[in-house]
């Protein structure tokens, strides 16, 4: 599948993937996240249960304290 | 053009280092109105970067910041509020700003506030600053733009008992954010 990964196109060889397949998949281990799929804030408990599919526009935001 | 952002209302979220320079510096350029939010009170370890002087040690940083901002420019309207922000507040007290601009110290509260922003108030314009600890590294500052989610610094340099926050390179993502206020005030007009 092909998405939009923090606004440049990714793809991926599975057709769907989770939240927390993706994050596995590029290596993210920042822990403060904020996780937008086509508009709708995914919060950290539906990560397991959020799916990924063809043509969708994922944002994974990573945040570090200071300021 | 720059005298059209005297009716034009930007909340600034937290008054600390990126909150006080980014509000003077767009007091500086005659913002309409500002308003600020902050629960906390200047102590002497904030005086490495944040935009408030010896004597102010002890008071509310929402009330000096108000004064600092009156010796720049009078014509300034502001709204203080001394509280801590959450997301049963932030749209109630940011509903009439046309740009939100992110500047806690912590990442939790950037996560809340954007998660907040980004869900209960779909129009707004928010412009976070994420990685700025330490020095140098000039050129590893930038801006990244989510449809209307801006975010500003190096994304990764976290602070810690190493890497502290400092006045110059907290300072340039503080004007950062000003700058991005100003350029999307700008393009809305």
């Amino acid at each position: 599948m092909k998405i939009i990964l923090n606004n440049t196109e990714e793809s991926f060889e599975k057709d769907i993937l989770t939240i927390t397949e993706i994050l596995k998949l590029k290596n993210f281990v920042f822990k403060m996240l904020v996780i937008k799929v086509n508009d709708k804030i995914i919060k950290k408990n539906e990560y397991e249960s959020t799916i990924i599919k063809d043509g969708d526009n994922v944002m994974i935001l990573h945040l570090v304290s200071g300021g | 053009m720059l005298h059209k952002i005297q009716n034009k209302a930007i909340g600034i979220a937290g008054c600390g280092g990126l909150g006080s320079n980014c509000a003077i510096a767009l007091a500086r350029i005659g913002i309409g109105k500002l308003i600020i939010v902050d629960f906390d009170i200047i102590e002497q370890s904030n005086l490495n970067r944040q935009y408030y002087f010896i004597d102010q040690i002890g008071e509310p940083k929402v009330d000096a910041l108000e004064y600092n901002i009156r010796r720049v420019n009078k014509d300034v309207k502001v709204e203080k509020h001394h509280l801590k922000l959450d997301s049963v507040n932030i749209p109630e007290i940011f509903k009439n700003c046309d740009v939100i601009v992110e500047a806690f110290d912590h990442a939790a509260m950037k996560q809340m506030i954007i998660e907040t922003v980004l869900s209960e108030m779909p129009d707004k314009y928010i412009v976070s600053g994420s990685g700025m600890a330490g020095w140098g590294n000039n050129n590893d500052i930038k801006t990244i733009q989510y449809d209307k989610l801006f975010i500003c610094g190096d994304m990764i340099s976290e602070i810690s008992e190493t890497l502290k926050p400092l006045a110059p390179r907290v300072g340039v993502v503080a004007n950062m954010q000003a700058n991005q206020v100003l350029d999307i005030l700008i393009n809305l007009m």
